[in-house]
């Protein structure tokens, strides 16, 4: 039958009719989904920063930098979603302070400044080292870049490295806030079943790590693939200590949360064990199962003490499982949550759309804008220690603390 | 100041005469009904998708020079709303009446109220629940635009079947409003819920967080929309246009501060229930006819 509407979502049982019209789409699963990322990747930056962990030195500013070109993009999918797009900043003019919605515009801006100030006192050194080095218009932008602060005495170098290990330490929380608080904005609400739980921010925070570990892995390889460089066998066994630990943990308490709600088995239990049996199986067989693989595989590394070659393929794959994985699990609470009826009667199918504003080709854009803007910003300030200066003037950088 | 209110309207005796004379008066009525449904049919062929939508001109005038009402004061006022769904036959003419008023999407998808089929089989302990969105409705009446149950139990035995009308519960503590990142939705001090649709930005967080489903979103204004029980006709002294059209009086509206008004009496004569009142959120429609399997 023709519908006046055209995005009717088709329904089994009984939903409430404006329930057919599905509020949040796609769009707000990748949302999480980036900021996820950010989290994650500037988890493993910290790890070097702020703990001094060595085998993450090679590419702790690398994922800084991922984590920047990341959280540039994550408020975009909510400006696509928006029915007034213009209006956006009234959430920021004029904070609702109950919702935690209003809160979004500050966490998220307070976020992306400590990311630029932390990127550029990490950086700070090599830009000025660039704006002598450089000329014509680079050599100018440098120069812009730097501020006019081009003291690269080791006094100023050690100030350097203090604020940005400050800035970093600050961010742990913050990361943590941020993601935390993404998972809120879902767990607060007491409509949705799927939804209202006490440790939806939790397995977002936990999620988080394991997909950004996840990306940082991927990156690495691919990128020094390309830059024809060694991928450092201390950086990967650092990587997969850390991926082995986020699987493991969001694992459990995934599997936790599901057996707690099937345990207590309140009213709708019936509907919800229907909704993983029926509109959201596919995501949750690619969810467990990529998880499951990812566990699985770095156990075995462990294990098998496995070094070299066959540690890079595997955790290559492992960390590429999990990126996956985690989609899958944003997908199955944003889109799961909707398709279990408030009436805990009915079940809807949502249907993505290919084209428009809010279809799944918006999101491929939006999805890959940030690998698009990493690639511009690692020419503008490459991250990777062995190929700055001559006189190692950076490497030292971190040493000086 | 105070808004005339029905129960001072002057009683009139009912005589032999004056019954004979509204046998008229709703024959008439009755005329203009079947008028106005056949006008929605017309209607919705000649204009296209939202034949009761106010065009762009006419939303902007009613956003930008919204009418004053000098003489009404909110804090006078609780309006609060009963429904009886004992009497309910489930005619739909409050929906139709409601999309009219308030140039509410004209799909089955978007309603500021709607009515709820509940029917027991001989032999089952659960509901069947069905409403006008449901396909096979729309498919009997033909029209998204026309409000009417099919008669899919005629060859079943039913041993119960109720309809229960939905719409905003208009809460004392609302989740929508709790949500809401701008502001834009308050709750009055009269008791409605409102939306300030020139600063709703278009999130859908209170439609999600609404339990009863009675928000939705209207896609061409790109903002929130819901049941403000007529607020333009209530501040002005009439009932909600789905209280005035209801034929058999399911519908009962009033101010709670007058304890002789038609709410008042039906929450102090009956017992009263509410939707969900797990939630929290102190609904202010009240019920009575519930069945546990209402949702």
């Amino acid at each position: 039958m023709e519908h006046v509407f055209d995005h009717v979502t088709p329904y089994i049982g009984y939903v409430y009719p404006n329930e057919t019209d599905f509020p949040w789409s796609q769009l707000i699963v990748i949302y999480p989904y980036i900021t996820g990322l950010v989290a994650g990747a500037f988890v493993i930056s910290s790890l070097h920063h702020v703990f001094n962990i060595k085998s993450f030195a090679p590419i702790s500013r690398f994922a800084l930098l991922t984590a920047l070109c990341f959280m540039v993009f994550a408020p975009s999918p909510l400006l696509f979603h928006l029915g007034q797009p213009t209006r956006a900043f009234n959430a920021v003019i004029t904070p609702h302070w109950t919702s935690a919605m209003a809160a979004f515009g500050y966490v998220a801006g307070f976020y992306l400044c400590l990311l630029i100030l932390e990127v550029w006192f990490a950086f700070r050194a090599d830009i000025v080292a660039m704006s002598k080095v450089r000329s014509g218009i680079m050599g100018k932008v440098y120069g812009w870049l730097s501020l006019g602060s081009d003291d690269v005495s080791p006094r100023a170098l050690a100030i350097d490295h203090k604020v940005a290990r400050i800035l970093s330490m600050i961010g742990i929380p913050a990361a943590c806030g941020l993601h935390g608080y993404v998972g809120f904005v879902f767990g607060s609400l007491k409509t949705r079943e799927w939804w209202s739980s006490d440790l939806m921010p939790v397995i977002f925070l936990l999620s988080a790590v394991g997909s950004g570990v996840g990306l940082i892995i991927v990156l690495y390889v691919i990128v020094s693939k390309f830059r024809k460089t060694p991928i450092l066998d201390e950086t990967m066994r650092g990587l997969l200590y850390v991926m082995f630990t986020g699987v493991a943990v969001v694992m459990v308490i995934e599997g936790l949360e599901m057996l707690e709600m099937v345990y207590k088995a309140r009213e709708g239990i019936d509907t919800v064990m229907a909704l993983v049996a029926g509109p959201i199986w596919a995501g949750m067989y690619i969810q467990w199962g990529m998880s499951a693989f990812a566990m699985l595989v770095t156990s075995a590394l462990l294990v098998f003490n496995t070094h070299g070659k066959r540690l890079v393929t595997w955790l290559f794959l492992s960390g590429l499982a999990m990126m996956i994985g985690v989609l899958a699990m944003r997908w199955n609470v944003v889109i799961g949550g909707q398709e279990l009826s408030k009436t805990m009667k009915g079940l809807l199918t949502f249907t993505p759309e290919l084209f428009g504003r809010e279809s799944l080709f918006t999101v491929l854009i939006i999805t890959i804008c940030p690998y698009i803007l990493l690639v511009l910003i690692t020419k503008l300030l490459p991250p990777w220690n062995e190929k700055i200066e001559p006189d190692h003037r950076v490497s030292e950088v971190h040493k000086l603390a | 100041m105070s808004i005339p209110d029905s129960k001072t309207e002057e009683a009139v005796a009912l005589s032999r005469r004056g019954f004979l004379g509204l046998l008229g008066k709703g024959a008439v009525c009755a005329g203009a009904i079947v008028g106005a449904g056949s006008a929605i049919g017309a209607s919705q062929v000649g204009s296209g998708k939202h034949a009761f939508q106010q065009n762009d001109q006419q939303y902007a005038e009613a956003v930008n020079n919204p009418p004053k009402i000098p003489e009404y004061n909110w804090n006078d006022h609780q309006w609060a709303m009963g429904v009886d769904t004992t009497r309910c036959i489930g005619c739909l003419r409050c929906m139709e009446a409601c999309k009219m008023e308030n140039s509410v999407q004209m799909d089955a998808n978007h309603h500021r109220t709607w009515v709820e089929r509940y029917v027991y089989l001989e032999g089952s302990s659960t509901a069947l629940v069905d409403s006008q969105t449901d396909p096979k409705n729309i498919e009997n009446s033909g029209s998204e635009t026309k409000f009417r149950f099919d008669n899919r139990y005629r060859n079943v035995k039913v041993a119960k079947a109720f309809f229960v009308a939905k719409l905003c519960n208009q809460c004392e503590h609302p989740s929508c409003v709790q949500v809401c990142p701008t502001g834009a939705t308050f709750k009055s001090k009269d008791g409605p819920v409102l939306i300030d649709t020139t600063y709703c930005i278009g999130c859908q967080y209170c439609v999600q967080a609404c339990p009863y489903g009675a928000r939705s979103f209207n896609q061409s204004r790109g903002t929130a929309e819901k049941c403000n029980w007529c607020y333009h006709r209530i501040t002005k002294g009439l009932n909600p246009a789905c209280v005035e059209v209801c034929p058999t009086g399911s519908r009962i509206f009033g101010d709670r501060n007058d304890p002789e008004s038609p709410i008042s009496l039906f929450i102090r004569n009956n017992h009263v229930q509410v939707l969900k009142p797990e939630m929290g959120n102190a609904p202010n429609v009240f019920y009575i006819g519930l069945d546990k399997e209402v949702v």
